[in-house]
């Protein structure tokens, strides 16, 4: 008999880890993010858990900042699909006025990010979350477990984590501290769009190349989405054929020129490509170590 | 934004070829050797040539290399797979990490593996997911202590298939008498440690010989590069596809009043709606009714493969269960002699108590006994009172609790457990079902044995492997079928030179007829599988 092909198997070990974490904690939720890893997620989850309905709901943190794309797609996938979607804003933040514009992205994803996230978590008592990060995507998330544990003050300690030998998971924690369970740790992005192909997932069109208004600014390609963010001197609106590889808050997340249009032209561009996908993310360059910090503090 | 990228004189594929998705294959391999093996440097050498490796990533990389590098001006390839903040600072790999990279022919996800002795748990624990390890040797130092170490741990864990990749020809010259003394001496040191397939191939990691491409620096090497052997290699060949069909019951899924199934991942074997399954351990008997999946209801579901399964009866089935087919031996016990790789500061005592788990089992559990300790570079028992932590060591465990369970020999799915400490939930032990895994001599033993010619030896197995223990056991089976034979031609003769040769010619052509009945048995089997065949599931 042929051996299961790749994907098959890293669908297969998704599926695993997701009940694994289902049968094993009290209350699950699933960060949903509206990306495409969310929707491979999501998609997998329903494969996982089918007959039955998805035994939690999904959880957006919404920064404010998301593309309006996003939002629809968020609100249309729920309906579509029947799940339940919490979703939360940091209020405290909105009244501060925190934004990527005013405070810079650094604190602003510290505060509508990680502090929402937070938030959200401690409001619903929630225990296990799973989030869409993949370990291709930043060496730090290389070598963070599928069950990552945290603190209760959502710290994550890279000394201190546990084995995790062939496909047994240590699920035990103590009462305050939760897990950040990451399905997807053995996927890489090329991975992840072979079985959107494949499995015909819907994403948010915002993936596929069209003409939209952007402005050239330090470098990356921003898209102006609606009227907060003002034009510096200088600059102007242009509209290009452009696409995103990886979405987040439309100020942070730069656009790449293109002409993919399609899915197979995703994957073609993908393949061709020299840069890699968090390449557009203005959050990631602040120094090598910057994703290890974040997460130490609790970012996803 | 724009980073800069360091100017590099290295062909690389401009793009990397689309997978056929559907056929696409995965291997898993692991990467073991220390830190001056240049392993870090093998592994962004592997990314970067098969263009995992990104311009931003580069251009990162480039500001490391003056940082932390310890390769002058040049890239520095280490730095690309050394991610923690202590790691980058102390030029070494602590924890394991996972990469990625893949080729039109398949994907790769390797296990990156540190090379210290401090560190043992964390290869055991690369190592437990691997099919394949490379053993990274540096051609100037030859086997170390360390590399039989790395040799030991991959065989205890049951990877089958070693790459002895001798780094750093291009300091020796590529000279092939240094590569043979290292081979030979490998030779020595596998001998009892049961691999499957040893492949040594002469490698610069720094420089990118025989590791994505051929070399042309070392033209007496006529085997494979790298890459190219790990393409091939059939890892599932010489295992066994007939095991029982065996299930872990992980979730019960039960939507509604009218739906009970069963999901789980399939440890091994083979099941069809319509066969008759047991639920250990309370051995309750029902057939299986649907293989239900979210994509539709399948004819067959396989080893690896994670459906729900609805059975026939009204019958308590829970988590921690263990569904398997009706023909499975698999028993069932609250006794467990195993080996243990102890991943904690606190030393490992006999009398102390623990949770179990395996698969989805779990129970508490006391460690009844310590046997002895094993010296993971020399292989010898060591009288022991505790283990440290990287500690291996021979216990038996009693459960409170009975489990089902194999020999992690036969079954890593149903071989192997942790232990987990009750109080912190720290993972503080890697368990291995068996006693018997570990070599029963040392290197140095085996080497003063008689050994018979390779071509003898590669016929009737290696001594203490499972071939040379099937050998013999067909050889004496056959020479004791002889003697009624030469009694019986005897009698109807009147000749005992007649009986004595039609013995000996009965024994001389019954291994070409097994020969050519396996060959006939295998063309079967294979055409079944064939036919069976489907892309189900996915």
């Amino acid at each position: 008999m042929k051996p299961l092909s790749h994907l098959q198997k890293l669908e297969a070990e998704s599926i695993h880890i997701m009940r694994e974490t289902v049968a094993t904690s009290e209350r699950p939720v699933m960060l949903y993010s509206i990306g495409k890893d969310s929707s491979v997620l999501l998609h997998l989850a329903l494969k996982a858990f089918y007959p039955s309905k998805l035994p939690f709901p999904l959880l957006h943190v919404d920064t404010t900042w998301k593309f309006r794309e996003m939002i629809e797609f968020r609100d249309e996938t729920a309906r579509r699909l029947g799940v339940d979607l919490i979703v939360h804003k940091n209020e405290e933040g909105i009244k501060a006025g925190v934004g990527p514009f005013t405070s810079g992205s650094r604190l602003h994803t510290d505060v509508m990010k990680t502090e929402g996230l937070k938030q959200a978590l401690d409001k619903h008592k929630f225990d296990a979350a799973f989030g869409g990060a993949r370990r291709d995507e930043e060496k730090s998330r290389a070598k963070e477990r599928v069950f990552s544990i945290r603190t209760a003050q959502h710290r994550w300690d890279p000394k201190s984590q546990r084995p995790e030998p062939w496909r047994l998971y240590n699920t035990r924690k103590r009462p305050g501290e939760s897990f950040r369970v990451f399905p997807l740790s053995n996927w890489t992005e090329a991975d992840v769009w072979d079985y959107i192909a494949l499995e015909d997932i819907p994403v948010v069109p915002l993936y596929f190349a069209a003409r939209r208004p952007v402005v050239e600014r330090d470098g990356a390609l921003i898209m102006r989405d609606d009227e907060r963010m003002d034009l510096l001197p200088g600059e102007r609106v242009e509209n290009r054929m452009v696409r995103f590889r990886t979405l987040g808050c439309y100020p942070l997340t730069g656009a790449v020129e293109s002409e993919a249009a399609t899915l197979d032209d995703i994957i073609a561009e993908m393949r061709s490509s020299r840069v890699s996908e968090r390449q557009g993310r203005v959050i990631d360059h602040d120094s090598s170590a910057s994703m290890e910090l974040k997460k130490q503090e609790g970012y996803f | 934004m724009n980073t800069a990228v360091a100017p590099l004189d290295l062909a690389r594929a401009d793009v990397v070829a689309s997978p056929d998705s559907v056929n696409h294959s995965l291997l898993r391999f692991l990467t073991c050797g220390s830190v001056d093996d240049g392993k870090s440097t093998l592994i962004g050498r592997l990314l970067y040539e098969c263009g995992a490796v990104f311009d931003d990533q580069l251009g990162a990389l480039d500001n490391d290399s003056k940082k932390f590098g310890t390769q002058g001006a040049e890239l520095d390839f280490a730095l690309l797979v050394d991610g923690l903040s202590a790691e980058r600072e102390q030029g070494i790999t602590i924890d394991v990490a996972y990469r990625y990279f893949a080729t039109p022919r398949r994907s790769f996800i390797v296990a990156d593996t540190p090379g210290h002795e401090q560190y043992t748990r964390n290869m055991a624990t690369g190592a437990s997911t691997a099919d394949l390890a490379i053993l990274l040797v540096d051609a100037r130092k030859g086997l170390l202590v360390q590399t039989r170490r790395h040799a030991f741990i991959a065989s205890m864990l049951r990877v089958r298939h070693i790459v002895l990749a001798v780094n750093k020809m291009d300091i020796v010259g590529f000279d092939k008498s240094v590569f043979d003394r290292i081979v030979r001496d490998f030779e020595n040191v596998s001998r009892t440690l049961g691999f499957t397939s040893i492949a040594a191939i002469p490698v610069s990691a720094k420089d990118g010989d025989n590791v994505a491409r051929r070399s042309s620096r070392a033209p007496w090497y006529r085997g494979p590069a790298l890459l190219e052997h790990l393409e091939t290699i059939d890892v599932d060949a010489g295992q066994a596809n007939d095991a029982a069909f065996a299930m872990p019951v992980q979730w019960v899924n039960r939507p509604d009043l009218d739906f009970r199934g069963f999901a789980g991942t399939i440890a091994s074997g083979l099941i069809h709606p319509g066969d008759e399954v047991r639920v250990l351990p309370r051995g309750q008997r029902s057939h299986v009714a649907r293989i239900v999946t979210y994509d539709g209801d399948l004819a067959h579901a396989r080893a690896g493969q994670a459906p729900v399964l609805t059975l026939a009866d009204e019958i308590d089935v829970s988590r921690g269960d263990l569904l398997v087919g009706a023909s499975s031996r698999i028993a069932s016990g609250s006794t467990i002699t195993a080996q243990v790789f102890w991943t904690v500061e606190t030393p490992l005592r006999a009398g102390q108590r623990y949770l179990f788990k395996l698969a989805t089992f779990e129970t508490q559990a006391e460690i009844a006994a310590l046997h002895h300790a094993i010296d993971v570079n020399t292989y010898k028992p060591a009288a022991a009172e505790t283990l440290p932590m990287n500690g291996f060591g021979v216990v038996t465990i009693r459960l409170d609790k009975p489990a089902v369970f194999a020999d992690y020999a036969d079954s890593k799915e149903l071989g192997g457990f942790i232990l987990i400490d009750r109080f912190n939930n720290d993972t503080v032990a890697i368990g291995l079902i068996g006693s018997n895994a570990a070599p029963q001599e040392t290197a140095e033993t085996a080497a003063k044995k008689v050994r018979w010619p390779l071509w003898l030896e590669r016929k009737i197995g290696v001594a203490g492997t499972e071939q040379r223990a099937v050998f013999m056991r067909r050889a004496s089976t056959d020479a004791a079928s002889a003697i009624p034979l030469t009694a019986a031609v005897y009698v109807a003769s009147g000749s005992i030179v007649t009986g004595v040769a039609v013995a000996a010619l009965d024994l001389a052509l019954r291994p070409i007829i097994r020969l050519y009945a396996s060959r006939a048995m295998q063309r079967w089997r294979k055409r079944q599988d064939d036919l069976n065949a489907d892309g189900g599931g996915i």
